[in-house]
């Protein structure tokens, strides 16, 4: 049975290593800010016990005044997964840092998050539009887009 | 004398009798090697991720039969896990056991198709591809039977599944599931050894383990490339850890080790089958629930193992008859990560198997 | 039951037709021109209703089945669409190329059944230099498809065509080796005189001179296994993308007209030709074509296709040593036992061949020895 790490305890470990980086742990996910996003990520990948070297999935929700990013990162090795997010708090043009260096599962992901969502992601080789055409205006799953 | 050649960029697709679907290889060839390749897709984008933002959680499901249309089973399997599990509700038995027998049957399905449309681009001209289809219609006549539908089922529902199957169902399973391994061996036969299947298909397009792991493949390419990684048994969802079933791998990660797996893996998919025929008990098939569900404000993610790797639901809910946010975690999307490192360094003929080897589908990928 | 009833010859066959026969070159000529491109063209409708229905019912399907009776019409009806359609040339192709590729790829074939002989002695010309003419003259189709693929202006197309004639040169080099054996042991080149000395057919005296023949051939006339010029799952049609209406007609003649004069030579070189009881010589020539071009589909349903570089390095690592070790053996069999009955060297001839092939087949592995299942 795949376990679901608890986001206090994770809290705790991060906390330690990075400060100021956790904004909110539940009892299964935790949030951090997005400037020490690719450091935690990285922390997560190579610490031994947490081996989080599986990126399963990543997308993102629009909750009107901020986007919210949620990756799930599972080890296949010890059988835990863990949910990561962060949140994007502008509207116009909001950025975050690519994990494309750490798994390059997340390639097509944050391609199809930009997209659809209008959120860009620096340090990606190849940040363009994937599934809507070259010169599409607007970004159709914001919540105002229709 | 070294010869001055000249790289030039090959379109391999849209439109192309071989590719799954409209999808398209940007190659740069160097004479006949491919030196880089671009995946170009997103032909078939519906916005259904949009769409099922305004639809009520049971009015998603027939949306997501279209996602992988060779394997809408699963695909309704998936979602309706999700719900029920935002919303809390149980399932009955019967559902349960239904909802498995179907589930594999629908594997056994989509890996058919898998096998002879990879033997197709291989090029043996449509004979094995034939003699799958004619299994997958005795499928197709089965699902015919229990929903009236032979491609996008819109089967489950949310606390089980829509109605109850007809009497003559169980019987012709049973034919079925006695002559299917038999043609299983006949496949073999005439294809495991053969030599130039070996020849095309062995050591090509090889997916090493770290890489696979690296860019989140899953399903029979990541178990082609020797991770023992099966969302059946490593987070059994429904009731798939009473079954008895092996994990097929393979041991290089090419061309020829995924269809190895997707081989096997119909084999003991027969073998789940037989189990959860004798042990179907009777009862309600669909628990009560109400019209237009109202989950509690939170968010669920359900991952089922599909045919084609792992596919999830994403839900979020404001309480509301229809979800906020849904995301389907498409296996066939995250698959193709991986292609152009597959595919760099050998030939175009090489690429259309590697291509055909991962086995996509896509309504998945564009959604 | 025979064309003309000359008596019977020494061989117990009816009579050797004279070689003017009706009597007078110019009809001669008429008369055979008009049997081969009558046999020919019907042959050839008759192959493609036949490929249809084999391959269909091969793959658990029927086949053409409802333009006229057991969809005999079928290949008529393909015909009258394909004069319908309308002819597009590209406008960067080089057009006098591209006009005269069909007719260069297909007129050679029709020239190899002017030395086929139907009977004994019913050939249109019965060359002593036979089976030589029909080896030169294969040669010229060659040059067809690459017109073809250069005169399309299409990078695609001169891709399959250059990769087609560099299979088909490497092809040649077993075939006329396996070719040569024949002729030792007929002791003549002319392909009347090759029948006529099939008292045991060569089919059983030369058996890895038929293996190789019989592959050589299939890769030289672009039949699957060996057909990765027109894969459709490969890039598109290959050399004869750009062509459509007549002109794709012509192309889709050659393969048919490719097949039926390689199974006619091989039936004339190996099977015996025209020779059998009982039935009109013509027929049992009949039934032996019909008989090689039914194993040539056969292979096309079973087997995958063959990659390029695969391809190349089976004909010459391959099939050239055992053709060249199978002419060693029959030029030493020729000379030193030239009186030998053939019940002895049969069994010897085939024991040669299965031991040459099962030894030299485990040297030489289409995968350059991957790694065993």
């Amino acid at each position: 049975m795949t376990v679901a790490l608890s986001g206090k305890e994770i809290a705790g470990q991060l906390e330690g290593k990075f400060p100021g980086s956790i904004v909110e742990s539940g009892r299964d996910c935790i949030v951090v800010n997005s400037d020490s996003l690719l450091a935690v990520a990285a922390f997560l990948k190579d610490t031994q016990g947490l081996d989080l070297d599986y990126l399963n999935y990543i997308t993102a929700i629009d909750y009107y005044d901020h986007f919210e990013v949620v990756y799930q990162l599972v080890s296949l090795e010890h059988n835990h997964s863990l949910v990561l997010k962060t949140r994007c708090y502008q509207r116009d043009n909001p950025t975050l840092l690519s994990v494309v260096n750490l798994w390059q599962g997340a390639d097509f992901q944050e391609r199809e998050i930009y997209d659809l969502m209008g959120i860009r992601f620096e340090g990606h080789p190849n940040m363009k539009r994937i599934v809507l055409w070259e010169g599409f205006q607007g970004h159709p799953l914001r919540k105002d887009y229709l | 004398m070294a010869l001055k050649t000249e790289p030039f960029v090959l379109n391999i697709g849209p439109a192309h009798p071989s590719t799954h679907g409209v999808f398209r290889m940007r190659s740069t060839l160097d004479g006949e090697v491919i030196v880089d390749m671009e995946p170009v897709f997103g032909y078939l984008h519906r916005g259904i991720e949009k769409l099922a933002e305004e639809r009520t959680y049971t009015g998603v499901i027939p949306l997501t039969d279209r996602l992988d249309y060779l394997a809408s089973m699963s695909n309704n399997l998936a979602y309706c896990l999700a719900v029920e599990k935002l919303a809390g509700i149980e399932v009955p038995e019967r559902a349960e056991y239904l909802r498995v027998i179907l589930a594999e049957l629908q594997r056994i399905a989509s890996h058919l198709i898998a096998v002879g449309a990879f033997l197709n681009d291989c090029g043996a001209f449509m004979t094995p591809i034939l003699y799958m289809i004619r299994e997958r219609e005795k499928i197709l006549d089965l699902f015919d039977m229990v929903c009236g539908q032979r491609l996008t089922y819109n089967f489950m529902r949310v606390g089980g599944v829509s109605q109850d199957i007809p009497e003559e169902f169980l019987p012709a399973l049973r034919r079925f599931v006695g002559q299917m391994p038999g043609f299983i061996d006949e496949y073999d036969r005439f294809l495991k050894e053969n030599e130039i299947l070996l020849a095309r298909a062995k050591g090509v397009g090889i997916l090493t383990r770290e890489m696979a792991i690296n860019s989140s493949a899953g399903g029979p390419v990541l178990r082609g490339s020797g991770v023992k990684w099966d969302i059946r048994k490593a987070d059994p969802y429904s009731i798939y850890d009473r079954f008895e079933f092996d994990i097929p791998t393979g041991a290089a990660g090419d061309c020829y080790d995924r269809y190895r797996v997707r081989v096997e893996e119909m084999r003991q998919s027969v073998r789940i089958i037989k189990q959860a025929m004798e042990q179907l008990p009777s009862g309600p098939v669909r628990s009560e629930v109400p019209h237009l569900i109202h989950p509690p404000v939170g968010e669920a993610y359900a991952h089922i193992e599909a045919p084609k790797g792992e596919l999830g639901f994403y839900l979020v809910s404001d309480n509301s008859i229809a979800p906020y946010r849904c995301h389907v975690r498409a296996p066939s999307l995250i698959n193709l990560t991986a292609l152009r490192d597959m595919v760099v360094g050998w030939k175009i003929a090489d690429a259309i198997i590697i291509f055909g080897s991962i086995d996509i589908c896509m309504g998945e990928v564009d959604r | 039951m025979n064309i003309i009833n000359l008596g019977i010859n020494n061989l117990g066959q009816p009579a050797t037709l004279p070689p003017d026969w009706p009597g007078g070159f110019w009809w001669h000529w008429l008369v055979f021109t008009i049997i081969i491109l009558a046999f020919v063209l019907s042959m050839v409708m008759g192959f493609i209703y036949f490929e249809r229905r084999g391959m269909a019912r091969m793959q658990a399907r029927l086949g053409p089945n409802r333009v006229g009776p057991f969809g005999l019409l079928q290949p008529v009806a393909d015909a009258i669409k394909v004069l319908l359609k309308e002819d597009i040339v590209p406008s960067k192709a080089d057009k006098i190329v591209h006009w005269l590729a069909p007719v260069v790829a297909f007129v050679p074939v029709l020239l190899i059944f002017a030395v086929v002989p139907f009977q004994d002695g019913a050939l249109l010309a019965d060359l002593n230099i036979g089976i030589l003419y029909v080896v030169a003259i294969s040669s010229i189709s060659t040059v067809g498809i690459f017109m073809a693929g250069w005169g399309s202006s299409n990078k695609y197309s001169l891709l399959g065509a250059m990769r087609g004639v560099a299979a088909i040169v490497s092809y040649e080099i077993p075939v006329v080796l396996a070719i040569a054996g024949v002729v030792m042991i007929a002791g003549s080149l002319s392909m009347n005189q090759i029948v006529l000395a099939q008292n045991v057919p060569f089919i059983l005296l030369q058996p890895l001179g038929f293996l190789l023949f019989f592959i050589g051939s299939c890769a030289e006339i672009n039949r699957s296994p060996f057909d990765l010029l027109e894969a459709d799952s490969e890039l598109v049609a290959g050399f004869h993308t750009e062509y459509s209406g007549m002109k794709f007609a012509m192309f889709y003649l050659v393969e048919y007209a490719e097949a039926l004069a390689m199974s006619a030579i091989i039936t004339t070189l190996f099977l015996g030709g025209w020779r059998g009881p009982i039935l009109p010589p013509w027929l049992w020539f009949v039934i032996k074509v019909v008989a090689v071009f039914f194993v040539m589909i056969w292979t096309r349903t079973t087997l995958p296709r063959i990659r390029i570089d695969q391809m190349m390095a089976l004909a010459w690592k391959f099939l050239l040593p055992l053709a060249m070790i199978n002419l060693v053996i029959t030029a030493v069999q020729v000379l030193v036992w030239p009186t030998a009955v053939p019940w002895v060297m049969i069994p010897v001839n085939l024991a040669i061949m299965a031991v040459l092939v099962v030894v030299w087949s485990k040297f030489f592995k289409l995968g350059w020895g991957r790694v065993e299942v």
